[in-house]
C-alpha cells in the first residue's frame, strides 16, 4: 500500500512540475511558454486570416464566427469604457480569446501530451496548462497593472492621479490613510486577477489529475461530470478577467 | 509555483499579441462591420423611399386613369350629341332641298304648260287661217263673182 500511495504521488507530482530551463529566477518554464505562443498563434493566425479576408458582403463560416465575437467585445467594451476604444477592445478581444484556449487546455486528457512527448522527444515534464501557470497569469495581471496605471494618468493627467491617491476617499486630511488605501486597492486587482484565475485552473488541473490516478473502468463518470462543469468555468474564467481587466481600465482612466 | 523570468517572458508576449490584434485583426474586421451595417442602412432607406415612390406613383396612375376616364365619358357627350346635331342637320338641309327641287320642278312645269299654250295659239291661227281658205274655196262660185264684179266694176 506503501508503494501505492508513492506512485500516486509521484505521478501528481510528476504532472505538476514544469519543463524548465535555468536556476532560480531565471528559470524559464518552457512548456507555459511554449505552448502558451502556440495557442497565440492560432489565436492570432485565424484572426487575421478572417481580418484579411473580411468582407462587407455576406459574412460566411469562420469571418461570421469572428463578427460575433468581435461585436460581443466591443459592446462590452463600449458599455464600461467610455472612450476611445482602439485599444482597449483589442486588447479585450486579446485576453479573451488567449485566455479561453488557455483554459481550454485543461480539457485536454492530463496524460495525452505529456505522455506523448515523453514518448516521441523524450520530453521529462510537461504540463500545458498556461493558466495554472502562476507566471503566466501574473504575466497578464501585471500588464493590466501598468495599463491600469497609464489609462489613469491618461485620463486624469499625471497631478489628477496622484492627488487622486491621497485624496481619495478620506479627504486630503487623512492622505496617509488614503494613500495606503489606494496601494493596496491597486495592488490587489492584479493579484486578484491572477489569483482567480491560477486558482481554478490550477484546481481543476489537479481534480483531473486525481481522477486520472482512479481504475481506468469508473474515471470516465467523475471525470465527464467535472469536464462538464469544466465546460462551464473555460470560458466563463476568461470571460471574467476580460471584464475586470476593462472596468479596471475604466475605473482608472474615468472621473469617480 | 515559483514566480521567475517567464512571467516577463509571459508579460511581453501578452503585449506583443495586444498590438498584433489591434493593428491587423480588429480594424479590418471591424471596418468590414461597420460598412456592412451602413450598407444595410442604405439599403433599408432605399427600400423605403422606393415603397413610397411606388405608392406615390400608384397614387398619380389612379388618378390619371380617373382623369382619362373622365375625359373618354366627356369625349363621348360630346360625340353623342354631335351626331345627334348633325343628323338634326342633315334632315333639315334635306327638307329644304325637297323643297327646292319641287319649287324648281313646278316652276318648269308652268314653263312648258305656258310654251304649249302659245305654241296652240299660234297654231291656232294658221288652223283658222287655214280652214277658213278650204271654206272660201269651196264656197267660191265664179260667175257669181264675176258678176258681183261686174257690178263693182260698173259702179266705178
Amino acid at each position: 500500500m506503501a508503494s501505492g500511495e508513492n506512485v500516486a504521488q509521484e505521478y501528481v507530482l510528476h504532472h505538476l512540475t514544469h519543463l524548465t530551463v535555468g536556476e532560480g529566477f531565471w528559470t524559464v518554464h518552457l512548456d507555459t511558454l511554449i505552448v502558451s505562443w502556440i495557442l497565440g498563434i492560432v489565436f492570432l493566425g485565424t484572426f487575421w486570416l478572417a481580418a484579411r479576408r473580411a468582407t462587407a458582403g455576406v459574412p460566411a463560416g469562420w469571418q461570421n464566427f469572428v463578427e460575433a465575437l468581435i461585436d460581443f467585445i466591443d459592446n462590452l467594451a463600449k458599455d464600461t469604457f467610455h472612450g476611445a476604444r482602439h485599444f482597449i477592445a483589442p486588447l479585450a478581444l486579446t485576453i479573451f480569446v488567449w485566455v479561453f484556449l488557455w483554459n481550454l487546455m485543461d480539457l485536454v486528457p492530463v496524460d495525452l501530451f505529456p505522455h506523448l512527448l515523453n514518448v516521441v522527444f523524450g520530453v521529462e515534464y510537461l504540463r500545458i496548462v498556461p493558466s495554472a501557470d502562476l507566471n503566466a497569469t501574473f504575466g497578464l495581471s501585471l500588464t493590466v497593472l501598468g495599463l491600469i496605471l497609464i489609462y489613469g494618468v491618461k485620463g486624469k493627467g499625471f497631478g489628477g492621479y496622484c492627488k487622486e491617491f491621497v485624496t481619495h476617499p478620506f479627504g486630503p486630511w487623512l492622505f496617509p490613510a488614503n494613500l495606503i488605501l489606494n496601494v493596496v486597492e491597486t495592488l490587489a486587482k492584479p493579484v486578484s486577477l491572477a489569483l482567480r484565475l491560477f486558482g481554478n485552473l490550477y484546481a481543476a488541473e489537479l481534480i483531473f489529475i486525481l481522477i486520472a490516478l482512479l481504475p481506468i473502468w469508473v474515471q470516465f463518470i467523475p471525470g465527464g461530470a467535472w469536464a462538464i462543469f469544466h465546460v462551464l468555468v473555460v470560458p466563463l474564467q476568461a470571460f471574467i478577467f476580460t471584464v475586470l481587466t476593462v472596468v479596471y481600465i475604466a475605473l482608472s482612466y474615468e472621473e469617480h | 509555483m515559483d514566480i521567475n523570468v517567464t512571467l516577463i517572458g509571459q508579460a511581453g508576449t501578452f503585449l506583443v499579441f495586444i498590438l498584433f490584434t489591434m493593428k491587423f485583426v480588429w480594424p479590418p474586421i471591424k471596418e468590414a462591420m461597420d460598412k456592412r451595417r451602413e450598407e444595410i442602412a442604405d439599403g433599408l432607406a432605399a427600400a423605403e423611399r422606393g415603397q413610397r415612390e411606388q405608392e406615390l406613383a400608384q397614387q398619380r396612375a389612379e388618378e390619371t386613369i380617373r382623369e382619362a376616364r373622365n375625359q373618354a365619358a366627356e369625349i363621348v357627350d360630346q360625340a353623342n350629341k354631335r351626331g345627334t346635331e348633325i343628323v338634326e342637320e342633315a334632315k333639315a338641309s334635306a327638307r329644304a332641298e325637297g323643297e327646292r327641287i319641287k319649287e324648281s320642278a313646278q316652276s318648269e312645269i308652268e314653263q312648258e304648260v305656258n310654251r304649249a299654250r302659245e305654241k296652240l295659239r299660234a297654231q291656232v291661227a294658221t288652223l283658222s287661217v287655214t280652214g277658213a281658205e278650204r271654206v272660201l274655196r269651196k264656197e267660191v262660185d265664179a260667175a257669181a263673182h264675176e258678176r258681183m264684179l261686174d257690178d263693182l266694176v260698173s259702179e266705178l
